[in-house]
């Protein structure tokens, strides 16, 4: 079958990989680029477990093909801590018990990412809504929830401190 | 038996007071990995060389296999092997299978002469990556000759002229009854008997991460290693062996965090047996990983799906004396656990309620489904959603307030022994009770339901008060057969500690995967309680069942209880050695000594003492400063068996003690039925659940409200749905399966109340079955108490739009006729 070079920049760091056109983006980020913490669940489309961020919108890495999102950028859930420091969003999740198996974790926290992004004042009924695109099947969403609402007030006290005021 | 010829109970305890680490919501120890994508799940496995495998599934519900050509598929490219049902069938021998006659129900990898559900494995392609197998797979040419579909278990138990099993010779693969106490006496004496008729259709699991294994069989030595996110259960490793024909001391499974299991992923042997299988015929690593709709279809883990004919009997105050329970359940194509379930649910039958006698008829059902197997709450929740709709009942029939009927009934003195035998060690109904009232502000609710209904509008309040039952013995299996073919196990579970040359202390778990619960949090916990340390420096790491003590693994929430007795063992074995080890180093006699702030010293002498690690260092490096009997190291074991079990009498009249740890818990969803549409909306939702004392409050609130969102799609929404008359599967993805978001489950006010078992470690009870054991009784009871005074009664789960609206209908229809 033939390969196609798809270039993507994951994380920061691009690279070229040859692919067929059938291969789907979640397959080439967890075998061609090492990159495991992308999961996934239903294989459908539904359930958001392999959400990844394309030029900073998520999208369902399970049912996009790589080659439809060749110079795209993407983000991962490896793409979040710095080094030894979770994310605000990780260390939320950590402390507020966001996850139980930890499987729908990946795509939730790129979900909250984005929607994070997109709104730094987001509501906590905002937040419910906005991740009702990813299932969870541990938690019942609440305590993901709450941390959600408060990496969102950290990250927004962060962003509004003076400079070199920052944690 | 009588109460005087009852084995005596496990000694009662005295629980600390003071605890430090116990009771704490500390960050999970599990989690840093699991943020970081680092979880190391085994779909993140690879090894060198690693082939994929697909199962090639049935497309009927019921056919023969009248010819099967895998030519082609052999040909296409990076195809390595195609099994078939017939080859598998001469390589492994059938699946363990715990239920009555396994040779007239034979359970095998794939099937070989017929196939007898949707989804059912019927060759497996070994190749290159899972994109090669699926393009063969796609090759084989098999030929069906179709056969009439089973689908509904009432008429399948009717039928003689089909079967899914010719060698059963019957499609009833199971039934008996079983009386508990004086069950005709409480009924001739009841002032009222209410009767119901109740449907509970199948949902399961359904873990996001779906089942598989990594195999690798050596040739050269002919051991076979297998990584699976199943349980490797130590104990009974030689199932999986005896199915792969091989020595049990050639086999190590080895535990991989699993993505979710709630019950799903419990001895999933097939798997690990297809991987296992294709790993010995192409002689490298092969990775099985289900797909979604292989695990849908064919997870073999679907839930309870029951039909209850019911009588109660009770007095005119409310007052409850027995119950005649009638159930058929329809297990599907095979019954791999026997009736076990039910068993569970004979643990709890009662419900929180002095009844008197028991009634207890279960007939196994075989249809064209993929058969069940675990789903949190393993049946029990089944009996609770059973019990708790026709205590509602009862109460509206004789105009008894439904808080009252409950109190009326509730147990007060404990232990107590339920007619079939098993006890509850504890329990406080009433606090619980009074707490959730509170918390769910039931009078303003009762309030608004009235305020509602004058401006037209259904409210419905679901209060129920429900059993969670944990720490189970195996005999809920076993006391099925009057000559079983085993002993009782004492479902054992080990834990090995060791203290390092630094005093650093590493946990051993065995067999005992991490599935979502939070196994290595709970023995940090509990070891840092025992050792004053901080549980976040204990290191836990799991051991393969090769050189594994005997483990059984999470099920029946019995893993918190289980490692904490496994941990106190260890730790008392090692702080014996250290002592001895402190008396000798300060020169003191062992009784002068105590433990203290994570040392030893002289009592009330705080200035003379050896930490652990000044102990720990001198027992690694320093042996020649010991008495000769003394060995270097500081590192013990304990397997701990099942704390509480007694036997049943030989007449099954009493079951003995087998769920001996009570939970309970009241729920109290609030919730607004859209006549029009068939819609139900949380309003709000209360929970308070006692699992005696508590290890990490905030980890039980996870299962609380976990289980409760499971139980909003076991009551509204989830349903394996098979065709009534060709028995295809019209749920096998997750657009039609329907789990709940995070806009359908409310955001639950939980409470918490604690009633120490007075047999654990700590008083700890299990509690990791949640919220599941509750919601679906408590949803229906809610949506029947918003529609009630319209006559609608919903006695089919889940009430999805569609039913409640036919129910409305029919009420509406009903009244029009009057």
């Amino acid at each position: 079958m033939d390969k196609y070079d798809v270039t993507l920049t994951v994380n920061g760091r691009t690279s070229t990989v040859s692919v067929e056109a059938r291969k789907l983006l979640v397959d080439v980020l967890r075998e061609d680029l090492g990159l495991p913490g992308t999961h996934i669940g239903c294989e459908h489309g539904v359930c958001g477990t392999c959400t990844v961020l394309r030029d900073g919108a998520s999208i369902r890495s399970c049912t996009t093909f790589a080659v439809q999102v060749d110079g795209s950028e993407i983000r991962t859930v490896e793409g979040l801590a710095d080094g030894a420091t979770l994310h605000p969003l990780q260390d939320e999740f950590w402390d507020k018990q966001g996850l139980q198996c930890g499987y729908c974790t990946p795509g939730m926290l790129m979900r909250a990412c984005e929607i994070i992004e997109q709104n730094p004042d987001v509501t906590p009924e905002q937040v419910r809504e906005g991740i009702a695109s990813n299932l969870c099947r541990c938690t019942g969403y609440q305590f993901i929830a709450e941390a959600v609402c408060s990496a969102a007030a950290r990250m927004k006290a962060d962003a509004d401190a003076p400079r070199g005021a920052r944690a | 038996m009588t109460t005087t010829d009852r084995p005596a109970a496990p000694p009662v305890r005295t629980h600390k007071q003071d605890r430090t680490w116990v009771g704490k919501s500390i960050r999970r120890v599990e989690d840093p990995k699991f943020l970081r994508g680092r979880g190391g799940y085994i779909g993140d496995m690879t090894v060198t060389g690693m082939l994929y495998a697909a199962v090639l599934r049935s497309p009927h519900a019921h056919a023969r296999i009248t010819g099967i050509d895998i030519a082609e598929a052999l040909a296409s490219p990076g195809v390595h092997d195609v099994i078939t049902g017939a080859r598998a069938a001469e390589l492994c021998d059938p699946l363990p299978d715990f239920g009555p006659d396994p040779t007239k129900h034979t359970w095998r990898c794939l099937a070989v002469d017929k196939v007898r559900y949707v989804g059912e494995g019927v060759a497996v392609v070994v190749a290159e990556s899972r994109y090669l197998a699926e393009d063969a797979l796609a090759l084989i040419d098999v030929e069906y000759e179709p056969l009439p579909a089973l689908v509904d278990p009432e008429r399948a138990l009717a039928d003689s002229a089909t079967l899914v099993h010719d060698a059963l010779g019957s499609n009833c693969a199971y039934e008996r009854t079983f009386d508990f106490g004086d069950v005709e006496k409480d009924f001739a004496e009841a002032d009222v008997i209410v009767t119901d008729r109740l449907r509970w259709r199948r949902s399961g699991g359904q873990p996001l991460e779906t089942v598989g294994a990594v195999a690798d069989f050596d040739h050269a030595t002919g051991r076979l290693t297998v990584h699976t996110n199943s349980l490797s259960f130590t104990s009974y490793l030689f199932m999986v062996a005896g199915t792969m024909k091989i020595a049990a001391n050639k086999l190590d499974v080895r535990p991989v965090p699993a993505g979710g299991s709630f019950g799903s992923k419990l001895f999933a042997t097939k798997p690990a047996v297809i991987a296992g299988m294709c790993s010995r015929e192409v002689g490298r690593p092969v990775q099985y990983l289900e797909d979604r709709v292989d695990n849908i279809s064919n997870c073999d883990h679907h839930g309870s799906d029951r039909v209850y004919d019911v009588r109660l009997a009770l007095m005119r105050d409310g007052t409850l004396r027995g119950i005649d329970i009638d159930t058929i359940e329809d297990y599907g194509a095979y019954i791999q656990f026997g009736v076990g379930h039910h068993g569970n649910a004979l643990a709890q039958v009662v419900g929180p309620y002095a009844m008197t006698s028991v009634r207890y008829r279960v007939r196994a059902a075989l249809t064209n489904k993929n058969q069940q197997g675990a789903y949190r709450g393993f049946g029990s929740e089944v009996n609770n959603w059973m019990l708790e709709q026709i205590v509602d009942k009862a109460a509206r029939e004789l105009g008894v307030d439904p808080v009252d009927i409950r109190r009326r009934n509730f147990i007060r003195e404990f232990p107590h022994f339920i007619p079939t035998g098993n006890v509850y060690d504890s329990g406080d109904y009433d606090g619980v009770l009074d707490k959730a009232l509170e918390l769910s502000n039931y009078k303003h609710w009762r309030a608004e339901q009235a305020k509602a209904r004058e401006e037209g509008r259904c409210i419905g309040i679901g209060l129920i008060t429900a059993q969670e039952r944990s720490v189970f013995s195996a005999t809920e299996f076993w006391f099925w057969f009057d000559e079983p073919a085993a002993p009782v196990t004492s479902m054992p579970e080990s834990v090995t500690l060791k203290v390092d040359a630094t005093g650093a202390i590493t946990a051993t778990l065995y067999s005992c995967a991490f599935w979502g619960n939070s196994p290595e949090t709970m023995v940090a916990q509990l070891v840092a309680e025992e050792f004053d340390c901080d549980p976040h420096d204990v290191s836990i790491v799991y051991q393969g069942s090769g050189n594994g003590l005997p483990a059984t693994g999470p099920g029946g929430s019995r893993t918190t209880v289980m490692l904490a007795g496994a941990v106190e063992g260890a730790t008392a074995k090692i702080k014996a050695k250290a002592l001895r080890a402190a008396a000798h180093l300060l020169e003191a006699d062992p009784d002068d000594l105590e433990w203290a702030d994570g040392g030893f010293q002289v009592k009330g002498v705080p200035e003379q003492r050896k930490t652990l690690a000044e102990i720990a260092v001198m027992l690694h490096l320093f042996k020649h400063s010991f008495p000769d009997d003394m060995e270097s190291g500081l590192e013990d074991s304990t397997v701990f068996d099942h704390p509480y079990t007694t036997m049943p009498s030989a007449d099954r009249k009493d079951l003995g003690v087998f769920y001996p740890f009570m939970g309970h818990a009241c729920h109290v969803p609030v919730v607004e039925v859209d006549v029009e549409t068939g819609a139900v909306s949380f309003l709000a939702y209360a929970a308070v659940h006692d699992c005696g004392t508590l290890v990490n409050p905030r980890s039980l609130a996870g299962h609380i409200v976990g289980g409760t969102a499971q139980g909003i799609g076991t009551a509204l929404f989830e349903e394996f749905v098979y065709d009534e008359e060709d028995g295809q599967l019209l749920t096998s993805s997750y657009l039609d399966y329907l789990i709940p978001t995070a806009m359908e489950v409310p955001e639950l006010a939980i409470g918490h109340h604690e009633t120490p078992s007075p047999y654990t470690l700590h008083g700890i009870k299990g509690g990791g079955e949640g919220g599941r054991m509750m919601a679906p009784a408590a949803i229906n009871v809610a949506v029947n108490d918003a529609l009630a005074h319209l006559g609608v009664r919903v006695t089919e789960l889940p009430i999805t739009p569609d039913r409640l609206r036919a129910a409305i209908r029919a009420a509406g229809a009903a009244r029009e006729a009057r």
